[in-house]
């Protein structure tokens, strides 16, 4: 019965994998949403990103939309699996505090992308959202497109160890995946990233990124080397263990001037903290990390981002009353 | 009479929490309108529900309450009325009940004469019961998981509340939930019909109105359209069948506002994986229904659910989209299974060690040592008695069962563990009874579920279990009250069916002879022993006064408790067995006093004995030995019939005798005497422990 169905063809009037970011980033901006370029530190989510992670502590709204890089060292492959990556793009949206069409926006989003939603299947399953290490965890769904997980869409409910007041929804779009089904291929390195306006030639996500996929899983699977990673593990964890001790003996020290506590470079501290998150993860696919360490290691980075998380919240209402 | 109408319009709330709430919903709204008085009789409110709402429609609602009169009595008659003129007690009175002094009258009563009244009081109307009652039943509602959303966190519900429809008739109950002020506007199918309001104009039409908007509300509805499709959709098969699965259909039930169904089919390539994959995938992961053919095997289709209403374009658009996903998953699951059979299950088994079972404990290589030493202690129990098994098999299962644990297929399917060592096991060619063991190690995994079918399968299933309740009690991790995070209940209880359903010759106190603290051992001990007595009260349906005269006489080999709960049960209602347990209850009753007041247990032996209680003393001494054969036999049933026949004798001794008698030797000799019936006759089960009416 195969052989009598009609599949209907989509690539020809499907967006290249640029136009689609094209779209939806013109779409949030039109809606009043600041668009941010990604965080240029190695993260494994666009929350991890400081535009989402700091950015929704405190009271402040704050509308942001970024197509994060999201770098996750064991998924890697070597570029032979038509479906994993080692270096992803999540498309991150967050909306402080979200607005009650929230989900009606989000659809428009889609139509924005050129699906016609008329013609497709779509289902918000229950997902609860958590990242242990950031303290963080929300409520929400993975929205099913035609039995696709396209987004992950969540309320974040708490952060750095912190409730959320006002709450922020928080929009994750796999730009790879809504690519590839929109432009019915079945290996992701068959997108078409960008065609040339004049001669209509392709230039495919494989022609950009399948090199780096190949040589990042070499390195991180063979070539990262272990002690250099631990030392630099420690290297930074001791420096923003530094900062992080004198953030609190500062903030809570009441003959500083507020001037003086808000210069404090919480933001380099938090990066610290995401570069011993990255190197973990490096470890991690080297499969470096014991059973006993592993647990142990996560308390570390649990430690710093949760702990600048808590003192960029008392910064931040600092900046707000003076 | 009105109609009433509320739906809660929700963001989608999780499809497993869905019917458990609309329940609870209909149940809060009738109880309130009973306790208001405000249900006509024999009224029955209605519930309806979708990811987007809960509704509930109750027919037959008062507008208002009725009056009501109430006699109140006040001072005496004397106090208030002074030579027929009111006093200002009389005044205070009226005032109070708020009537004209002229309305009192004379009450009447045994202790003298009194002021009365009758006090009138003015039904509330429903629509203001309702407004100040309501919206708290409905965030009272209880949900496994909560969130809140607006600024300074007031409520916490499922999710956000978008809208609120209440009626009654067609005029709004001015309502408010969770800041969201009712009306008369619902929405309908986010797609199909799109954000215009859909109004609800009476409140009988909700369902009605709702269908128009490509919402049917109507859970059984659904469930019924959606079989009905499913079957539809199977019969463009020839031959081919849909796998009944019935939480799946519930879970698409309460995921759909318009359900339809289309069929979608992959590559016959694909049937090459194992069927517990594949349909993994299918049901778990993309909550689809696999289809088998007129052989029972797994034919290359499955059925989506749509919410959605799909013409011949977009059916093709979504059937293309679905297999596109399925697809990948099965690619995905066959380079795994490939990957996988590059490191054989033998070879793993050093890189348990990088896995955790419980970080104060260790990693599984570290579970599977324990495993292996448990193990065998059962299975000295078991040569011993003869039992037949493979040992050899045993043990290379046990040394095994985890290995899958490292394997890039459980990684990615958690819930198949066990499943694929044992599908990995026979494709290594390790022999069947070693793969199936592995493959059986879990089950059963509720109590609906069956157990092992082979033998080695059972004694690693009970051997695994053991291991991990013992090394958790040892680490203070036992269950408590509610809590019982690492599902140790669940892990006794599956100890329990398999020693129960099997033939395995092996009791609860064998389960102890695994390696561990102590004093560990007896917590367990308690702990399986409860787990005993749930098995036979909840899971078998013994009555409790049964398990606990059974368990009370025994409660180390589960199938001979299982068989004297039986026998048990069976003469219970019969009048001679009421009256020996309620001769035994006497007899403990009377010993315990005995015990009290210090008179000891005598002897028969040479004491002149009541012609009364020399017969039951031979009635008792002939019986005894017959019933310790029958008892010997596991023949119960005879056993109890026979020890009923003992009630004649037992009758008239307590009937004549006085036990107590205030002579010591007589004394002594009659207690000697019943406590000797009391522990001879008791081993089936304790009969005191036995309700009687």
């Amino acid at each position: 019965m195969s052989a009598a169905q009609t599949v209907p063809s989509l690539k020809v009037s499907a967006l290249t994998f640029q136009d689609l970011l094209f779209r939806l980033q013109a779409f949030w901006a039109a809606r009043g949403c600041i668009l941010q370029q990604p965080y240029d530190v190695e993260v494994g989510a666009g929350t991890m990103a400081p535009e989402t992670f700091l950015r929704v502590l405190g009271p402040k709204p704050y509308k942001v939309g970024y197509a994060q890089p999201s770098r996750r060292p064991a998924d890697g492959r070597y570029g032979e699996n038509p479906n994993r990556l080692f270096k992803h793009t999540q498309f991150q949206l967050i909306l402080k505090p979200p607005p009650v069409n929230v989900q009606e926006l989000y659809l428009e989003s889609l139509e924005a992308m050129g699906i016609d939603l008329k013609k497709h299947d779509l289902k918000f399953e229950e997902d609860n959202w958590e990242w242990p290490a950031g303290g963080a965890w929300g409520v929400g769904w993975q929205v099913m497109l035609d039995g696709l997980e396209i987004t992950q869409f969540t309320y974040f409910q708490q952060c750095g160890g912190l409730d959320l007041d006002p709450i922020c929804a928080e929009l994750t779009y796999g730009m790879e995946r809504i690519a590839a089904f929109l432009q019915d291929v079945d290996s992701i390195y068959d997108i078409v990233w960008a065609r040339d306006p004049d001669t209509g030639a392709a230039v495919t996500y494989g022609d950009v990124r399948w090199g780096e996929e190949l040589q990042f899983s070499v390195y991180n699977f063979e070539f990262a080397e272990i002690d250099k990673l631990w030392t630099h593990f420690n290297l930074y964890e001791q420096e923003a263990q530094t900062l992080l001790a004198q953030a609190n003996a500062l903030l809570s020290d009441e003959k500083a001037s507020t001037k003086e506590k808000k210069r404090f470079p919480l933001l380099a501290t938090y990066e610290l903290a995401l570069k011993c998150s990255h190197l973990f993860n490096l470890l991690d696919a080297r499969g470096a990390i014991s059973v006993t360490e592993r647990v142990g290691v996560i308390g570390r980075i649990r430690a710093l981002a949760v702990g600048v998380a808590k003192v960029y919240a008392q910064q931040q209402l600092l900046a707000a009353s003076s | 009479m009105s109609d009433f109408l509320l739906e809660i319009g929700l963001e989608e709330v999780p499809a497993r929490m869905i019917a458990g709430a609309e329940a609870e919903l209909g149940r809060r709204v009738t109880e309130l309108l009973t306790r208001e008085r405000l249900l006509a009789e024999g009224i029955r409110v209605t519930t309806y529900s979708t990811p987007r709402r809960l509704a509930v429609l109750a027919k037959g609602v008062l507008a208002r309450q009725a009056d009501t009169e109430e006699k109140m009595t006040g001072p005496s008659w004397k106090v208030a009325f002074k030579e027929d003129a009111p006093t200002a007690a009389a005044e205070a009175f009226a005032k109070k009940a708020g009537v004209a002094v002229e309305a009192l009258e004379k009450v009447t009563t045994l202790k003298g004469e009194y002021v009365g009244a009758m006090v009138k009081r003015a039904g509330r109307a429903a629509q203001e019961i309702l407004v100040a009652e309501l919206p708290k039943e409905v965030l009272a509602l209880y949900w496994a998981k909560n969130m809140y959303w607006r600024a300074g966190k007031p409520e916490r519900f499922v999710r956000p509340v978008r809208w609120v429809v209440a009626l009654l008739d067609s005029s709004v109950v001015p309502l408010e939930i969770a800041g969201i002020a009712a009306g008369n506007a619902s929405r309908g199918h986010r797609v199909l019909h799109g954000e215009a309001p859909v109004v609800i104009a009476a409140a009988s039409e909700y369902k009605e109105a709702l269908r128009g908007a490509h919402v049917v509300v109507d859970v059984a509805e659904r469930r019924h359209a959606i079989r009905k499709a499913l079957d539809a959709a199977t019969r463009t098969v020839p031959g081919a069948r849909w796998r009944e699965d019935e939480p799946l259909v519930e879970t698409v039930v309460h995921l759909t506002e318009w359900p339809t169904v289309i069929l979608g089919n992959f590559e016959a390539e694909y049937l090459e994986l194992p069927e517990e994959v594949l349909v993994t995938v299918m049901r778990d992961h993309q909550k689809y229904f696999a289809m088998e053919g007129a052989d029972g095997k797994l034919a290359p289709y499955f059925l989506a659910v749509l919410n959605a209403q799909a013409d011949a374009e977009s059916a093709a658009i979504i059937r293309h989209g679905n297999q596109r996903v399925l697809r990948a998953r099965f690619k995905d699951a066959r380079f795994f299974w490939d990957f996988d059979q590059k490191t054989p299950l033998v070879e793993r088994v050093e890189s348990l060690k990088q896995v955790t079972f419980q970080k104060e404990l260790g990693s599984y290589h570290w579970k599977t040592a324990q495993n292996l030493a448990v193990a065998s202690a059962l299975a000295i129990v078991l040569q011993s008695a003869d039992y037949s098994f493979d040992a050899a098999a045993l043990y290379k299962a046990v040394e095994l069962a985890k290995t899958d644990l490292t394997t890039e297929l459980v990684k990615e399917f958690t819930e198949l563990q066990g499943i694929i060592g044992g599908l990995y096991a026979r494709a290594q060619g390790l022999g069947e009874r070693v793969a199936l063991a592995i493959y059986e190690q879990y089950t059963p995994a509720s109590m609906e579920d069956e157990i092992p079918v082979s033998v080695e399968g059972q004694i690693l299933g009970l051997a695994d279990r053991i291991q991990t309740i013992v090394a958790m009690f040892g680490i203070g991790n036992a269950p408590t009250g509610s809590k019982d995070p690492f599902a140790l209940r669940r892990a006794a209880n599956a100890i329990v069916k398999i020693l129960a359903e099997s033939e395995l010759p092996l009791t609860l106190s064998d389960m102890l002879k695994a390696p561990g603290a102590e004093d560990a051992n007896q917590q367990v001990a308690a702990f399986l022993r409860e787990r005993l007595h749930f098995y036979l009260k909840d899971v078998r349906g013994f009555a409790y006064d049964v398990v606990n005269a059974v368990l009370a006489a025994g409660a180390d080999d589960v199938r001979d408790a299982m068989a004297r709960a039986e026998a048990l049960t069976a003469v219970r209602g019969s009048d001679d067995f009421v009256a020996i347990s309620v001769a035994f209850k006497r007899i403990k009753n009377i010993l315990r006093q005995a015990e009290e007041k210090g008179f000891a247990v005598g002897s028969a032996e040479g004491v002149m004995l009541a012609a009364e209680a020399q017969q039951l003393a031979s009635a008792a001494a002939a019986l005894a030995p017959r019933v310790a054969e029958l008892r010997g036999q596991r023949a119960y049933g005879e056993a109890l019939a026979l020890i009923a026949t003992l009630r004649p004798a037992v009758d008239v001794f307590f009937d004549k005798v006085m036990v107590l008698d205030p002579d010591a030797a007589a004394r002594g000799a009659n207690l000697a005497l019943i406590a000797d019936v009391l522990s001879g006759f008791s081993g089936i089960a304790d009969f005191s422990e036995m309700v009687t009416s």
